[in-house]
C-alpha cells in the first residue's frame, strides 16, 4: 500500500513541478567529486539551484525543507557522455529519427540542439535512474563530420538545451573511411582541407572560388572548431588511428580534440595523457567486433585512468542509442569490476564528461556554487540494484515517474489478481 | 493446461529429427544410425570436484549458507554442509556464491560472430519469408571470439537462433561454449532438441514489404504462419500414408520436415514476438494447427498478459531493460521479468547480444531489484531460476542441467561474490564437471582467430 501512496504522491509532484527550493540533504554518504572527496557524514545545502554549502555540519537556513540522508549515498547527477536522447521517441519502426542524418548535403553544420526535444518520454525514463544530464549528437551522417553535438539536462523543461554547439563529431576511424570512398588514405587530407575551407571562410567562398571540400554552410559551423574554440569529438578505435590523433595534434596544438571509442587506447595510454586527449570510453567493448577493436578488452578504462588519462564513460560509437542513457552507471559499475578505482569509475559518469566538454567549472561535482543535480540512493550508485530514492535538477526535485511506471502500475500484479 | 514438455522427445529429439524422412525400420537399427549433424561433443576431462563453504543458490529456487558442492565424473553428486572429500580436488569457496551456470535461451553467437563484416552475417536467410529449411548450426563460426567471453561471464549452454527476419527463420541449435572446439558438431548439447526460430511483428513485415512481396503486413505475416502450417499438415499425412502402405512418400522437403517435427513435437518452437496481442494471436494459431510454443523471446508486453503464458504454459525470455528501439519495444518495463515470475509464469532472461551474454547475471539482477521495489518479494535463488532452470525448461534441456540436483551435468560456475550485483565475476566455470574457465587465466585459450594479433604481445 505503502507503494502506491508513494506513487499517489509523485503523480502529484508531476503534475505541479516545484520550483527550486533551499534543501538540506542531511547526514549523507556525500560523493563531492571534488578536493574534499567523499565525506563520510556530509550535509548538502541547495538554495536558489545551486549548491551553497557541503560540510560535515551545515547548518539549516530557516527556511530549508530538511531531507535526511541517513547514510545513503548523495552524489551529483549522472553526465551521459553520449546519447541520442530527445532526438528521437522510437528510434526505428520508420518512426521519425533525428539522429539519422544519413546524407551528405548538411554534415559540419547539422545541429542536435535545433533537433532536440525534451518532452520525449525517454527523459523521465532516464533522470528516474540518476542521470540528469547528456551530451547528444545525431549517430551519424553521410560524411566524416558527424554534425554538432549539445548539452542537455533531463529537466524536460522547455531551456533544459544548456550548450548548445559544444562539440563537433568527426569520424577518423574506419566508419570514416567509408564515408570517403572507402579508404582511411583519403581521410586525414579529407580532415585537413575541410580545417582549411574553415578557416578561410568566408573569404574564399566570397570570391568565388568556394570550397575545397566543404560546402560554405559547413565551412561556417566547422569554423570555430578549426581555430581551436571548440572540441572535436573524434570517433577512433584503433591503436593506429589514435597514433595518427597524437601526431596531428603535435602539429596543430591549438586545436582540441576528445576521443569517443578508443578501444584499443590502453595501448598508447601514456601517449594520451602526455598528449591530454581524454578519451569516452565503453566498459564492456571487449569483442574484435571491428577490425579496428581487435585489442578491445574489459580493462581499457582502468588501464587508461592509472595512465593519467581523463577517461569518461558511454557507449561505443555505433551503439549509443535515445532510450537507454541510464545505463551508463552500469557501464561505470563493470569498470570497477575490471580493475578501475570507484571513485574514478563514478567521476567517469558524471565530472569528467562535464570537464571533457566544458562544463566542468559548473556541473559534476558537489561543491559550492555548482548547479544543484544531487541524487540520493537507495545504495551504491554503481550497482545495477540501486536507484534514485530523490533526484534533484538544478535544485528541483525531480518526480521518479515516467510512462513506464504508469504502465508498471497499470498491470501491477496486485492488481491483476482482482480483476 | 496444456503439457508443454516431452522428456521421451527430448532424449530421442537427436533421432527424430529424420525420422520423418527416413524412418528407421527397427529400433537397434535406430540405435546405431547417426543422425546427420548429430553431436560429437564429449565433455573435457575432470577431476572429482568439492567446492567447499560457499553460499549456493540452486538454480531451482533455494539458497543454501555455508555449503558444500561436490561433482563426480561429470555430473552433480552432492549439495549439502560437511560434505566429504573423498579424494576430490578441494576449491574454497568461502566468500564466493556458486550457482548453476548461466543458459542463454538467445543467442546470435557464431552465427554473426566477430568480427562484424559482411562475410559473417551469416544469420539471416532473407531470400524468403519461410526458410524453415535453414539450420542456425550450419553459420556457426566456432573461432567465434564470443564464445570465449561469454563462458567467462559464467554462461555454460547457449542457444543460437537464425534471426528475426523471416517468418519462418530456421532451426535453432544447442550449444555448449567449449573451447577449442573445431565443429559446431563438438559443441551441440547431447540430444538437445533443435527449436524452429520463428517470427512475429515489424521485423518479416519490414523486410518483405519493403520487396514489394508478402508479408507485408501483420495480417500478412499471419496468413504466412498458416498458410505453411496447412502445407506441413499435409505433408505430414502423405509421409503417415506412404509409411502405411499408402501411395508414395512425397520428396524430401527440408521446409517440410522443420515444421512437420514442430507438428510432432520433436522440435520446439522459439518464437519472437513483442506485443502482447501478437502473442495471443501466435497462441490461437498454435491451437488451431495443435502444436506447442515452448517460449516467446523479447516477448517485451508478456507482463500484460502473465496468465495466458501460465495457461499455456509458455516461457517468456526477456531482456531486463531494453525498449524504444522499436514501436513494438516501446511499452517495455523493467518490471517484467518479475511481474512474469509473480504471476506463475516461466520468466527468462535472455541476452540476444554478445555484449549482453556476458553480464546475464547483472541483467537478472536488475529485474530482481526492479520487481523488489515495485514491492514483490522475490529471492535471489528464485531469481537466479530466471538464468539456469528456466531456460533449461524452454530449452528442454531440463533433465539434464538448469539446476543443481544430484545426477544433472556438473555445469556450475563460482562467482567472486553476490552474482546479483555488478561487481562479481566468474572464477570458475565448470562444465560438464571440468574446469573450462579460471579468471586467473584470463583468455588462455583465445580462438584461432585472436591468436597471434601484434596486441596479445602487450598485453602483459
Amino acid at each position: 500500500m505503502r507503494f502506491f501512496s508513494a506513487l499517489l504522491l509523485a503523480a502529484a509532484a508531476l503534475a505541479a513541478p516545484v520550483a527550486a527550493e533551499t534543501v538540506l540533504i542531511r547526514d549523507g554518504r556525500v560523493v563531492t567529486n571534488g578536493a574534499a572527496g567523499t565525506i563520510e557524514s556530509g550535509d548538502v545545502l541547495i538554495v536558489d539551484g545551486r549548491i551553497s554549502a557541503v560540510g560535515a555540519n551545515v547548518s539549516a537556513p530557516r527556511d530549508a525543507r530538511i531531507v535526511e540522508a541517513n547514510g545513503r549515498f548523495v552524489t551529483p547527477g549522472a553526465f551521459a557522455a553520449m546519447s541520442e536522447i530527445g532526438l528521437s521517441e522510437i528510434s526505428g519502426s520508420g518512426a521519425p529519427n533525428d539522429a539519422d542524418l544519413d546524407n551528405d548535403d548538411i554534415t559540419a553544420a547539422a545541429d542536435a540542439g535545433r533537433a532536440f526535444n525534451p518532452s520525449v518520454t525517454a527523459i523521465a525514463v532516464t533522470r528516474m535512474e540518476g542521470v540528469t544530464r547528456a551530451a547528444i549528437a545525431p549517430s551519424s551522417t553521410g560524411a566524416i563530420f558527424g554534425g554538432r553535438g549539445a548539452l542537455v539536462t533531463m529537466s524536460g523543461e522547455p531551456d533544459s538545451l544548456f550548450r548548445q554547439s559544444a562539440f563537433m563529431v568527426v569520424e577518423l576511424g574506419e566508419t570514416g573511411a567509408t564515408r570517403i570512398g572507402g579508404s582511411r588514405a583519403a581521410l586525414w587530407p579529407a580532415f585537413e582541407a575541410a580545417l582549411r575551407d574553415a578557416r578561410e571562410y568566408p573569404n574564399r567562398y566570397r570570391s568565388g572560388q568556394g570550397g575545397a571540400i566543404l560546402s560554405e554552410l559547413d565551412a561556417a559551423a566547422l569554423q570555430p572548431f578549426a581555430r581551436g574554440q571548440g572540441l572535436f569529438l573524434v570517433h577512433i578505435e584503433s591503436a593506429a588511428d589514435i597514433r595518427r590523433l597524437i601526431r596531428f595534434k603535435r602539429d596543430n596544438p591549438s586545436l582540441r580534440f576528445a576521443i569517443h571509442g578508443g578501444a584499443e587506447a590502453w595501448q598508447v595510454a601514456s601517449e594520451l595523457a602526455r598528449a591530454d586527449i581524454p578519451v569516452i570510453v565503453d566498459p564492456l567493448s571487449n569483442l574484435p567486433d571491428r577490425f579496428e577493436r581487435l585489442a578491445a578488452r574489459l580493462d581499457n578504462a582502468a588501464l587508461l585512468e592509472r595512465a593519467g588519462v581523463n577517461v569518461a564513460i558511454a557507449p561505443a560509437p555505433g551503439t549509443v542509442d535515445a532510450h537507454q542513457a541510464r545505463l551508463v552507471l552500469q557501464l561505470a559499475g563493470n569498470a570497477v569490476a575490471n580493475g578501475m578505482d570507484w571513485d574514478a569509475a563514478f567521476a567517469a559518469v558524471s565530472r569528467a564528461p562535464a570537464e571533457i566538454f566544458g562544463v566542468g567549472s559548473s556541473v559534476g561535482r558537489l561543491e559550492r556554487n555548482y548547479q544543484a543535480d544531487v541524487v540520493i540512493w537507495d545504495g551504491d550508485p554503481l550497482q545495477v540494484t540501486s536507484a534514485p530514492d530523490a533526484v534533484f535538477i538544478e535544485g528541483v526535485e525531480q518526480p521518479l515517474v515516467s510512462r513506464q511506471t504508469q504502465l508498471r502500475d497499470r498491470y501491477h500484479p496486485s492488481r491483476q489478481a482482482q480483476r | 493446461m496444456r503439457s508443454r514438455l516431452h522428456p521421451v522427445v527430448a532424449l530421442l529429439a537427436g533421432f527424430a529429427l529424420t525420422a520423418c524422412a527416413t524412418a528407421p525400420e527397427t529400433e537397434e537399427e535406430a540405435a546405431d544410425e547417426r543422425a546427420p549433424f548429430a553431436s560429437t561433443y564429449t565433455p573435457r576431462p575432470s577431476t572429482p570436484t568439492l567446492i567447499r563453504g560457499a553460499t549456493v543458490l540452486d538454480g531451482n529456487g533455494a539458497e543454501f549458507e555455508n555449503a558444500d558442492v561436490l561433482m563426480r565424473e561429470g555430473r552433480i553428486v552432492a549439495v549439502g554442509p560437511n560434505l566429504s572429500t573423498d579424494g576430490a580436488t578441494v576449491v574454497d569457496g568461502v566468500g564466493r556464491f556458486v550457482t548453476p551456470g548461466i543458459i542463454d535461451a538467445h543467442s546470435h553467437l557464431g552465427v554473426y560472430p566477430a568480427p562484424s563484416i559482411p562475410a559473417t552475417s551469416d544469420g539471416n536467410e532473407l531470400t524468403q519469408p519461410n526458410t524453415a529449411e535453414v539450420w542456425a548450426e550450419h553459420s556457426v563460426w566456432p573461432q567465434d571470439p564470443g564464445f570465449q567471453r561469454a563462458v567467462a561471464g559464467g554462461v555454460t549452454t547457449l542457444h543460437v537462433l537464425p534471426g528475426s527476419g523471416n517468418l519462418f527463420g530456421g532451426r535453432g541449435v544447442t550449444l555448449r561454449p567449449v573451447l577449442g572446439a573445431r565443429t559446431v558438431q563438438e559443441m551441440k548439447f547431447p540430444d538437445a532438441p533443435h527449436s524452429l526460430k520463428m517470427a512475429c511483428g515489424e521485423n518479416p513485415s519490414r523486410v518483405y514489404g519493403t520487396r514489394n512481396s508478402s508479408p507485408a503486413t501483420g495480417m500478412g505475416n499471419v496468413a504466412g504462419y498458416r498458410q505453411a502450417f496447412a502445407n506441413a499438415q499435409r505433408y505430414a499425412r502423405r509421409v503417415q500414408d506412404a509409411e502405411d502402405g499408402n501411395g508414395e512418400p512425397p520428396d524430401r522437403d527440408l521446409e517440410m520436415e522443420t515444421l512437420g517435427g514442430v507438428l510432432n513435437g520433436d522440435i520446439i518452437l522459439q518464437w519472437h514476438c513483442y506485443r502482447a496481442d501478437e502473442m495471443a494471436t501466435a497462441i490461437e494459431i498454435s491451437r488451431e494447427f495443435d502444436f506447442e510454443i515452448a517460449a516467446f523471446h523479447h516477448a517485451v508486453e508478456a507482463y500484460k498478459i502473465t496468465d495466458l503464458l501460465v495457461e499455456e504454459g509458455i516461457c517468456a525470455a526477456i531482456w531486463a531493460d531494453w525498449w524504444g528501439f522499436k514501436l513494438e519495444g516501446y511499452d517495455g518495463i523493467r518490471e517484467n521479468i518479475p511481474f512474469v515470475h509473480a504471476g506463475g509464469g516461466c520468466a527468462v532472461v535472455h541476452s540476444d547480444s554478445e555484449v549482453g551474454i556476458q553480464r546475464l547475471n547483472q541483467e537478472a539482477a536488475k529485474a530482481l531489484a526492479d520487481g523488489r521495489r515495485a514491492g514483490l518479494q522475490i529471492t535471489r535463488a528464485e531469481a537466479w531460476t530466471w538464468l539456469s532452470r528456466n531456460p533449461a525448461r524452454a530449452l528442454q534441456i531440463d533433465d539434464e542441467t538448469g539446476t543443481l540436483e544430484p545426477g544433472r551435468r556438473a555445469d556450475v560456475v563460482v562467482w567472486s561474490a553476490d552474482p546479483l550485483s555488478s561487481y562479481a565475476v566468474a572464477e570458475r566455470v565448470y562444465i560438464d564437471g571440468a574446469l573450462i574457465y579460471e579468471r586467473s587465466q584470463v583468455n588462455d585459450r583465445p580462438s584461432d582467430f585472436e591468436l597471434g594479433q601484434s596486441y596479445r604481445e602487450s598485453m602483459q
